[in-house]
């Protein structure tokens, strides 16, 4: 069964700006899903749409087999958002805010209790519960986000963003906490900018750029579309003057090399061509994570084919 | 009504209530305090020498007027600043995402007005009894009056706050409309004093209906017909109940 279906969905808002151009999507239930793309893509549209914040233009969006325009009622209650940015009333307590959520989602009193203790408590914030949001720290806020969101225990979890400012431990334990949530069986949708938390959690990824899907397919896919890696290699003499045949490289300075290992090619080698020459090598580490390079490489491409198009309508 | 939709007004009329009694220095005090001054200088040191108002003292006329004055700027003042502070803080995505009906969202943050309106309403008329003794011509008179004000006003409060895109967007209303509306209409003077002209352009005035309906219930004494006054409050209600539904349902000021 589909957590989310989207179709077809168009958004132009008022000043003309189309944000996105007919898009298709799929998440299957139980997914950990990410929706990547640069700034501008399209993104927060799709998840503002999806969460009735955004109006859209075309295209229909189901959720968990409920139309959200004609079974909106049904469909709202399977989602749960933490957006980008704070947007609990600054004022109030954290306990008010964790019950005022489930108020709204039709839960009880009595149901909302335990779960508001059982949440904040897992996520760190119990000592917290009747401190005023707008009081605790950015990381404490973020974690809030989650808690709200889980009050009414929705079977599908969106995120946007869900770690921006955040330290690399909470990062990390926030992590941990979502993969358990998703082994208990909740479909989780992640947009983020940090590649390495959507490669490490997710396991299918779509990318958008300009309003349109580039990519929809599995990480592991994904990941085996990347021909080309960096290596960083920290030597330990200095070398002014290197050479490296059959590889592209670069002396960043002298005791740094950067060079490029394609997919079919041999890591042994570069060390054998740099044993010859007497260097020793100290350390080694991929320059950026796969997805972050396949990611730049395909919004970069992306640019450079508009721009070739530009061009060729340019000399017509 | 569903079970869901009982709890999620409940929420959000338990967290209005919970709004203006945590800032009750801001809310609840300063109506008291303009009022009591007001039964000072007009009913006591101004009033005195104004002399009877038809049968009635001077003092007893102006208690149900300023009663209502109270109620509308309150009623108004609570939702414009609730809503658009909760669209300023963002917190009414909160609303938008969860499965709450626009009719929900429209009856919680005026039933949050509502409350503050009768509960300064309360308070200005224990105040009023220190300085005169209350008649009551009607009781559900009073009440129903009370109560389609407090609706209406709480309405237009929301209406306000969903077109308003800064704070200053909230005052500009009450400080040019709404306060000259009620000063004009009918809470110090009777319209019998004013020459038929101006009689007549006080009766396009809707806060002289509400006032003079409101009157009527205590003192069985009112300008303007009291049924009329009902009829219009009723009218008034439904058109601006409709358009705030309208608003929230498309989205305006909340949805891009």
């Amino acid at each position: 069964m589909y957590a989310l279906q989207i179709s077809e969905l168009t958004k132009t808002y008022k000043g003309g700006t189309q944000a996105l151009k007919g898009i298709d999507l799929s998440v299957q239930q139980g997914d950990f899903f990410a929706l990547l793309g640069p700034n501008g893509a399209g993104k927060s549209t799709t998840i503002g749409i999806i969460c009735s914040l955004v109006n859209s233009s075309s295209g229909s969006v189901k959720v968990f087999d409920f139309d959200l325009n004609t079974q909106s009622i049904e469909a709202k209650s399977c989602i749960g958002l933490v957006p980008q940015e704070f947007n609990f009333n600054q004022f109030e307590q954290v306990w008010q805010i964790m019950l005022n959520q489930a108020g709204y989602y039709g839960v009880s009193k009595k149901q909302a209790i335990p779960r508001a203790e059982k949440y904040l408590k897992q996520l760190d914030l119990w000592d917290k519960r009747h401190t005023q949001a707008r009081q605790l720290s950015g990381g404490m806020k973020r974690r809030l986000m989650i808690a709200r969101a889980l009050m009414h225990e929705p079977k599908i979890l969106i995120l946007d963003e869900p770690t921006a400012g955040v330290d690399i431990e909470i990062r990390r334990s926030m992590w941990t906490f979502l993969e358990d949530l998703n082994k208990q069986g909740v479909t989780i949708i992640l947009t983020t900018h940090y590649l390495e938390e959507a490669e490490s959690l997710c396991k299918n990824v779509a990318i958008i750029d300009k309003g349109t899907i580039v990519q929809n397919t599995s990480m592991k896919s994904i990941l085996a579309t990347l021909n080309i890696e960096t290596f960083i290699l920290d030597l330990a003499e200095n070398t002014d003057s290197l050479s490296l045949e059959g590889f592209d490289y670069r002396l960043v300075d002298p005791h740094t090399l950067e060079v490029d290992i394609a997919k079919d090619s041999c890591l042994n080698a570069v060390f054998e061509q740099l044993s010859n020459k007497n260097v020793k090598v100290l350390s080694m580490r991929n320059k950026s994570n796969r997805l972050e390079e396949l990611f730049v490489r395909m919004v970069e491409s992306g640019r450079n084919s508009e721009h070739k198009d530009h061009k060729e309508i340019h000399n017509d | 009504m569903t079970n869901l939709s009982a709890i999620a007004l409940l929420t959000i009329w338990r967290k209005e209530c919970q709004r203006f009694l945590r800032i009750w220095i801001q809310t609840l005090i300063p109506p008291a305090i303009t009022m009591s001054l007001y039964f000072v200088i007009f009913g006591n040191l101004i009033g005195s020498k104004i002399g009877q108002m038809g049968e009635f003292s001077y003092m007893e006329f102006i208690v149900p007027g300023l009663i209502m004055m109270s109620v509308i700027t309150n009623s108004y003042a609570n939702v414009s600043s609730s809503f658009y502070s909760a669209k300023f803080q963002r917190n009414v995505e909160e609303l938008l995402v969860a499965p709450v009906s626009n009719w929900i969202i429209i009856a919680g943050f005026v039933g949050g007005g509502v409350a503050r309106a009768l509960l300064i309403g309360f308070i200005v008329t224990c105040v009023s009894l220190l300085f005169v003794d209350i008649k009551i011509h009607s009781l559900p008179m009073i009440v129903i009056t009370l109560l389609l004000t407090a609706v209406l006003f709480s309405t237009a409060g929301l209406i306000n706050a969903i077109y308003a895109n800064s704070f200053d967007d909230i005052s500009i209303i009450p400080t040019f409309v709404l306060t000259p509306l009620t000063y004009l209409g009918g809470v110090f003077y009777s319209l019998s004093l004013l020459p038929e002209f101006w009689q007549n352009v006080s009766k396009l005035n809707p806060v002289v209906y509400m006032v003079n309906g409101f009157r009527y219930g205590f003192l069985g004494s009112s300008d303007v017909n009291h049924f009329m006054s009902l009829g219009l409050l009723v009218g008034f209600n439904i058109l601006l109940l409709g358009f705030a539904y309208s608003l929230i349902k498309r989205g305006v000021g909340i949805r891009s």
